[in-house]
This record gives structure tokens, C-alpha cells and sequence, in this order.
């Protein structure tokens, strides 16, 4: 329990650090467009694979647990497009997300712990958990959202190759995700993502900065941001969800 | 100049530094030596803000370092130059973007007039032309040489070295001792290295700490050292064999 305040007392303080004005602002733009392509676009290839594969196999699953003449076929479409929105996108999707990019942001910045580089930002006279945490949690937190919409996108593609390989029509699939179709849905999505985004980057980022001792700490932190990260993201998914739906 | 006065400093139960106090002169070598966990490292790091102390006064040319906000250690630590130990270069930045690094941070030059200031320093540590190679791509002089552009590159007032030798050769290293020795006297900076490289120590030792426990005991020039007579000195110094028929 003691452990456990400690951390969230370390936490608070270096958002503290975090959150104020970069010291140059064309510096910091650059860092945060240097973020957005390691965070974000070095993604992509990863949320299309996963999407396209998760949908098809939503839609199948979907339509082998539907083989009843009295269940419309349409109902591949509207399961698995509830599925990917209101589930595997935003939640499932993070998940994978902070085991790929959480491990790299705390890695990275545990790297440059133990090898003296945030020391010497800070002799510099430079804010360093600002300089190299605020970019990183500006670019999560703006690029997942659009990672999460695509991955929606490219779901539904999956599923409706899915579904065609089930013997579901084009026109049945498309009629279930029309059918009573909530836009909300989405915006909750997005919300839901944006909490996990930051989850992700500052925790991350929180292992890395207190890294201590050598490469196996670097390796430690890594592996303690995805977890934590994890959990928190399960934890959070369970509050946001009861908070906006409920 | 930096003074140190009655500098305290414990981790817990362990009493790191005990009542330090020592002159770092402008213009000169300063050389901080002692042996492994005598406490020169604490001490270095208390010199540039990384630890606190828990007792003591130390006055950058007058200025008392713990006694001004934040924000003002910040802009004093802008004339701080660092070479850390393993060099401290950041491994996404190429040469030349390491060294314009601090430049672009805080002053408002143009980029011709930043890139100029950069091929200086390189020029200054003998690496013109290698503005785009990356730290991985250097071998640990070069990386070492680097560093002392990078911690160059603002015009200092102060140059901290923290074993600036570890793991080079000998002709290497006495190539970044002298290297440092030189930008100490051309731009009379205050210079301190922290070692135990004793080849170092014999090369460019002006003004000498010697720690032991804790406590500095004894301060002089290399000359000083051939000839003093402290016992736990000359057994830290002289250590080898080869210091040894030196010293008789």
C-alpha cells in the first residue's frame, strides 16, 4: 500500500513537471511531429493487420453462433460492428497498443536515464520531463483516436470478408450495420480512447523516468509500463463504461 | 570560480560528504580524485543540481547556487558545460544536431549562424566534417570530443567533467586531457574534472582535491603531489608499481 502511494506520489509530481509551457516552442513542435510518426504512424501497418483479421473472425464466430432460421443474417453485421466500436477498437486495440508503443516510450526513456541524457537536459537548465513526456502524451493522445476510427473502418472490412466467407450476404451484412445504428457509440469510443491514450503515455513514460541502475532496469520498466498500463486500462474501461453508458 | 563551503551531504545512514569546503579557480584544471565511493561523484552532481545538500553554501562567482528559485538555477545552469562519462549524447540526434541542440533552445540564432557555431566546435576538437554521423557511429574519443563540443557550444563559464577518460586509451586520453587543459585556458573557464586517472592527474592537475571518506584531504598542484607526504594520498597515487619507482 505504502509502495503503491509512493508511486502515485511520483506520479503527480512528475505530471506536475510535465504540464507547463515548453521552454521553445518550435523545438517542441518538432519534437511532437518526431512523436506523432514513432507513436502513431509506425502503427497503422499494425491496427490494419490486427482489425482486418480480428473483424473476419468476429463476423464468422458471429454467424457459427447464430445457426438458427429464426435469427436474420443481418445480425453478423449489427454483432460485429458493436463488437469493434464499442469493444475491441477503442479497448482491445489500446491494449496492443500500450504493449507496443508503452514498452517503447518506456523503454526509450529509460534508456536515456541510465545512460545520463535526461541528466544532462537538466544541466542544460532544460525541464526535461516536459521536453520528453509532454510531446509523447500530446501525440497519443491526439493520434489514437484516429488509429481507433481506422481500425474501426478497416474491422468492418474484415467483417464483412468474414461474413461473405460464412455465406453472409454483402447486402445482408451492410443492412446490420445500418440497422438502428447509434452515432454515440463512437464518440464513446473516442472518449474511451482518449483516457487510454493518456494512460498509456504517462505511465509509460513514469516507469522509463524513474528507471534506476542498468540495461536490466531499462528492461524492467518496460515491462512494468504494459502492465500497468494494462490494468489501468482494464480498470478505467470498467468506469468509463458505467460512467457514460449507464 | 566555484566555491564550496562545509558541504554536507548523507543518503540515509551513509555520511557521504563531511564538512567538504574547496576553491575551484577560473582559468585553471581543477581535478577532483579520490577512489571509488570516496564521494568526488556525489560531490560533482551536487555542483550541477543533481543531489541536494543537506548543509553548505555553494557560490557560483558569488552567487549562491541553493539560495536562488528555480527558475534561476535553470538560467545559471545555461553556463554550465558537462561532459558526462559516457558522453550523454543523444542517440536519435546526429553530431551536429547534439551540438545545436543547446543552441537551439535558448538562443535565437539563425541556422547559418547556429551551423557556424557547430562547425567551430567540432573544428575546435579536431571532427570537422563529421556533422552527420550518429553517436553509434563513433567510436569513444570521438564520442568523448563530441560531448566537449556539445558542452562548448554556449561558451561556458564552466566545464564539469565527470572521468572524462573512462574508457579510452592512453594517447586517446591524454588527447581529450589536453583538449580540455586548452579550451580551460583559451576561454578562462572555470574547469572541473573529476578522476582517477592518474596520468590525468600528472598531465593537467592545477589545482588538486584529494577525497577520501568523505573529506578532502589534501589540495595542491601535481607538483606538490610528487613531493607531499600524506600517506593515504600516496597510497591512492602511487598505487602501481610504476608510480611507485616514479615517486623515489
Amino acid at each position: 500500500m505504502i509502495k503503491l502511494l509512493r508511486h502515485l506520489g511520483l506520479y503527480f509530481i512528475m505530471m506536475k513537471k510535465v504540464i507547463s509551457t515548453p521552454e521553445k516552442w518550435s523545438v517542441f513542435r518538432k519534437q511532437l511531429v518526431l512523436e506523432m510518426e514513432k507513436v502513431g504512424v509506425n502503427s497503422i501497418w499494425l491496427v490494419l493487420i490486427i482489425s482486418l483479421f480480428v473483424g473476419a473472425v468476429v463476423a464468422i464466430q458471429t454467424k457459427f453462433n447464430m445457426e438458427s432460421p429464426i435469427l436474420p443474417l443481418y445480425l453478423v453485421g449489427v454483432a460485429s460492428r458493436d463488437s469493434l466500436i464499442l469493444e475491441f477498437s477503442p479497448t482491445m486495440l489500446s491494449l496492443i497498443l500500450a504493449g507496443k508503443v508503452g514498452s517503447s516510450i518506456a523503454s526509450e526513456i529509460g534508456s536515456m536515464r541510465i545512460t545520463e541524457q535526461i541528466d544532462a537536459l537538466e544541466i542544460m537548465g532544460i525541464n526535461s520531463a516536459s521536453f520528453l513526456i509532454l510531446p509523447k502524451i500530446i501525440a497519443t493522445t491526439f493520434f489514437f483516436p484516429f488509429l481507433i476510427i481506422l481500425s474501426m473502418f478497416i474491422g468492418m472490412i474484415g467483417a464483412w470478408a468474414g461474413g461473405l466467407s460464412a455465406d453472409v450476404t454483402t447486402a445482408d451484412f451492410l443492412y446490420g450495420l445500418r440497422y438502428e445504428f447509434n452515432s454515440f457509440f463512437i464518440t464513446y469510443a473516442i472518449i474511451k480512447t482518449v483516457f487510454f491514450a493518456f494512460i498509456i503515455s504517462s505511465v509509460s513514460a513514469y516507469y522509463g523516468y524513474h528507471a534506476k541502475g542498468g540495461t536490466i532496469a531499462v528492461g524492467k520498466s518496460s515491462t512494468l509500463a504494459v502492465v500497468s498500463s494494462s490494468i489501468l486500462i482494464l480498470v478505467f474501461n470498467y468506469i468509463l463504461t458505467d460512467f457514460i453508458l449507464s | 570560480m566555484i566555491e564550496i563551503k562545509n558541504i554536507e551531504k548523507s543518503f540515509g545512514d551513509n555520511h557521504v560528504l563531511k564538512n567538504v569546503s574547496f576553491t575551484f579557480e577560473k582559468g585553471k584544471t581543477n581535478l577532483i580524485i579520490g577512489g571509488s565511493g570516496s564521494g568526488k561523484t556525489t560531490l560533482i552532481k551536487i555542483l550541477i543540481g543533481l543531489h541536494k545538500i543537506d548543509r553548505g553554501t555553494i557560490l557560483f562567482d558569488g552567487v549562491d547556487f541553493n539560495a536562488i528559485k528555480i527558475k534561476k538555477q535553470r538560467i545559471l545552469r545555461q553556463e554550465i558545460g558537462m561532459l558526462f562519462q559516457a558522453g550523454a549524447l543523444y542517440d536519435y540526434m546526429t553530431v551536429e544536431e547534439n551540438i545545436m541542440f543547446p543552441l537551439s533552445m535558448f538562443t535565437d540564432k539563425t541556422q547559418e549562424e547556429k551551423l557556424e557555431r557547430v562547425n567551430f566546435c567540432l573544428k575546435r576538437v579536431n571532427l570537422e566534417g563529421k556533422n552527420n554521423l550518429f553517436p553509434a557511429e563513433l567510436s569513444g574519443g570521438m564520442t568523448k570530443r563530441v560531448a566537449i563540443a556539445r558542452a562548448i557550444v554556449m561558451q561556458p563559464k564552466y566545464l564539469l567533467c565527470d572521468e572524462p577518460n573512462s574508457g579510452l586509451d592512453p594517447k586517446t586520453a591524454i588527447i581529450i586531457d589536453n583538449l580540455i587543459q586548452e579550451i580551460t585556458k583559451e576561454y578562462n573557464i572555470t574547469t572541473i574534472v573529476n578522476t582517477h586517472d592518474m596520468n590525468s592527474v600528472m598531465e593537467i592537475g592545477e589545482n588538486i582535491a584529494f577525497i577520501n571518506h568523505g573529506e578532502i584531504w589534501w589540495t595542491g598542484n601535481k607538483d606538490e603531489l610528487l613531493n607531499s607526504e600524506n600517506t593515504e594520498l600516496n597510497d591512492f597515487v602511487f598505487a602501481s608499481k610504476l608510480f611507485k619507482r616514479l615517486k623515489q
